[in-house]
């Protein structure tokens, strides 16, 4: 499970490659002969909405990984907490780049490793969504009948409360910790997958080449694993992007309404966010960064996403 | 029409079952026993005994169910283990509170975005279409509650324009009847109560609106570039139709299809935005209801809300499949 970069998407989309079986030819579409995933990467490389989501994301990913190398201090430390007085909070300076936030913790530290917190949540709430959602997903189109419409009502049944709710409601349950967090999260998701998946099964199963593959005897488990679900990895991969996006920012909200992560030496920014509210007016640099990083982190993923979808997709391009 | 708001009622009791089967279960499964679960640090064995026989925690489980079930269409979703007060009776009192701040959300992301949309999808590639595409991508990914927190620092606590909480400031003595404030100052005829509601919804709706006015500037966009290229458009303009009749009449009603329907989708953006700033500006309606219940974890409050969240979002939806059939006619046949 990494992040859906630019070199990755080749490696993924191997699968759904023409030339592995006769009847995925159909996709060689693109006139200049190539496939749909080196025509998407084509596409992908030319365009600038794709550079800038990528080059966000990027950024994100390293600084999370090299987080302790970018900083001199522990995160949560509260090392200077003597520095932070009712009225005030220390701002730049030589030793803290940012200041310091309302707790005495360098705010530079605070958010690098924040990114890092971030990275994990989405990471692996979106891959909780992904694979339950998918697995859902794959059996409802694939077995049809009662399967079907008992996980069809199902997702109904999610998709009847709002999914920040829906999360609130299972983080709720299962108490203040990291795995609350992301499982409330990726359950939110499991709809969103499962529905995508079971759409593209049901429609491809209606197409050319599947009717070919029939007509030749090839088993229908072989069918569904092996031409079914590669063409369906496109629009997974782009929702799971885009999906990376909205788990961040549900992280944060969940963090908002009290039900994050409980050890406050884990920096986290929707945390820090809240946590900066009462000290707004002396010290507004505490809310600002955060929020900032929450929204960039999600700019990125949502431009890499659209672009991808675009380029998988050249027939959505306005 | 009626035929199809059966039906649609209809489809909509199996979802409504199932949920009540999964919060029923909800509360089930809280670690531990269920009535120490629920008055947490305030258990005490005459307190777990006492909510023991009035949740039936002692009896099957099905007995359970169904007791669950019949004090819910009798409209009974419970007490606050907090305050005792029913559950459903705090949400009528609170969801005008909501509804006010929604509503008015909703109508400046439509009165702000379809102009927008409309104006970049006939300015393609323009530096302004460039501008309004961006913001509204900016739009979609900043936090409703870190815009919230932005906009009070900046208007309210630096430049002083607006207030900082609350739906209306205590000095006025306003009479309430409806608990929409400002329905209620125009009913009452006490216009400086219209004013003051009016003044502390500013903030929050611009900030739950947001997402909503970004996602609609964008479809609206994509629908009216659509739109554009059809043969009727051109045809209308062949025959020499102004170009405001064929902007209203050929395009915009064309192109406000999706919008709609995305208008019912946003309905629960509005909703988890709505618990999110609210609970940023003290506005007293359900969603900071929810955020002291979730503090608190009162369970059954939770419990009721997510009922009741689904019961709204369900009939918003259904208002909007109707909307849609009226705007248009080819729904209302097929």
């Amino acid at each position: 499970m990494t992040i859906p970069l630019p070199p990755a998407a080749g490696h993924v989309g191997d699968p759904g490659d023409p030339g592995r079986g006769p009847a995925t030819g159909a996709y060689e579409d693109d006139s200049k002969g190539l496939s749909l995933w080196k025509g998407a990467w084509h596409r992908l490389r030319r365009n600038p909405t794709a550079i800038v989501g990528a080059v966000i994301v990027l950024v994100f990913v390293v600084i999370s990984i090299i987080a302790p190398l970018l900083t001199p201090y522990e995160p949560g430390s509260a090392a200077w907490s003597g520095q932070v007085t009712p009225t005030s909070v220390p701002g730049p300076s030589e030793e803290h780049l940012l200041g310091l936030d309302r707790f005495g913790s360098d705010l530079y530290t605070q958010l690098l490793f924040g990114a890092r917190q971030s990275l994990i949540y989405g990471v692996v709430s979106t891959a909780i969504g992904l694979s339950v959602g998918a697995v859902m997903g794959i059996v409802a189109g694939g077995l049809g009948g009662w399967v079907d419409t008992f996980v069809m009502r199902l997702v109904d049944i999610m998709l009847s409360i709002p999914s920040l709710l829906l999360a609130v409601s299972i983080a709720a349950l299962l108490g203040q910790n990291a795995y609350a967090v992301m499982i409330a999260i990726g359950a939110a998701q499991v709809p969103i997958f499962a529905r995508l998946l079971r759409g593209s099964m049901l429609s491809q199963a209606k197409s050319d080449y599947v009717l070919a593959a029939t007509a030749l005897g090839i088993k229908r488990r072989k069918i569904v694993l092996g031409h079914i679900l590669p063409n369906a990895v496109g629009p997974t991969i782009v929702q799971a992007t885009l999906n990376l996006a909205t788990a961040i920012i549900e992280v944060a909200a969940l963090s908002f309404l009290g039900l994050g992560e409980g050890d406050p030496a884990i920096a986290e920014w929707g945390r820090m966010l809240v946590a900066a509210q009462d000290r707004f007016e002396a010290a507004p640099q505490l809310a600002i960064l955060p929020g900032a990083a929450i929204a960039i982190t999600a700019l990125g993923f949502t431009l890499f996403g659209e672009a991808l979808r675009e380029a998988l997709d050249p027939r959505t391009r306005r | 029409m009626l035929r199809f708001v059966l039906r649609r009622l209809a489809l909509l009791v199996p979802v409504l079952v199932g949920l009540s089967v999964l919060l029923f279960a909800w509360v089930r499964a809280l670690p531990g026993d269920p009535a120490r679960a629920l008055l947490g640090q305030r258990a005490t064995p005459e307190g777990i005994a006492r909510v023991n026989e009035v949740y039936g925690f002692n009896e099957p489980i099905l007995v359970q169910y169904f007791a669950y079930v019949k004090a819910l269409l009798s409209g009974d979703f419970g007490r606050s283990i907090r305050t005792g007060q029913p559950v459903l009776e705090s949400f009528v009192e609170k969801f005008p509170a909501t509804l006010e701040l929604g509503l008015t959300a909703l109508l400046l992301a439509v009165v702000v975005g379809v102009p927008l949309g409309y104006y970049a999808a006939r300015h393609q590639g323009r530096f302004l279409d460039t501008a309004i595409v961006s913001g509204s991508l900016l739009g979609v990914v900043t936090p409703v509650f870190f815009l919230a927190i932005l906009l009070k620092l900046v208007f309210a606590n630096w430049l002083g324009w607006l207030p900082t909480s609350l739906r209306q400031d205590v000095r006025i003595d306003a009479t309430h009847i409806t608990n929409f404030y400002v329905l209620d100052g125009i009913l009452t005829r006490e216009w400086d109560a219209v004013w003051d509601a009016l003044v502390h919804l500013v903030l929050p709706s611009v900030a739950l609106a947001t997402i909503p006015l970004a996602i609609i500037v964008r479809i609206t966009r994509a629908a009216v570039a659509e739109v554009v290229n059809e043969d009727y458009v051109r045809t209308a303009e062949s025959k020499g139709l102004s170009s405001r009749v064929v902007s209203r009449r050929h395009i915009l009603r064309n192109a406000l299809l999706p919008v709609v329907t995305t208008i019912g989708l946003q309905a629960g953006l509005l909703l988890s935005g709505a618990v999110l700033t609210e609970t940023v500006f003290s506005f007293n309606g359900i969603g900071q209801y929810l955020f002291q219940a979730i503090g608190q974890r009162d369970y059954p409050v939770l419990q009721g809300f997510i009922l009741f969240i689904a019961l709204v979002y369900a009939l918003i939806n259904l208002l909007v499949d109707v909307l849609y059939g009226v705007i248009d006619p080819r729904v209302r046949v097929s």
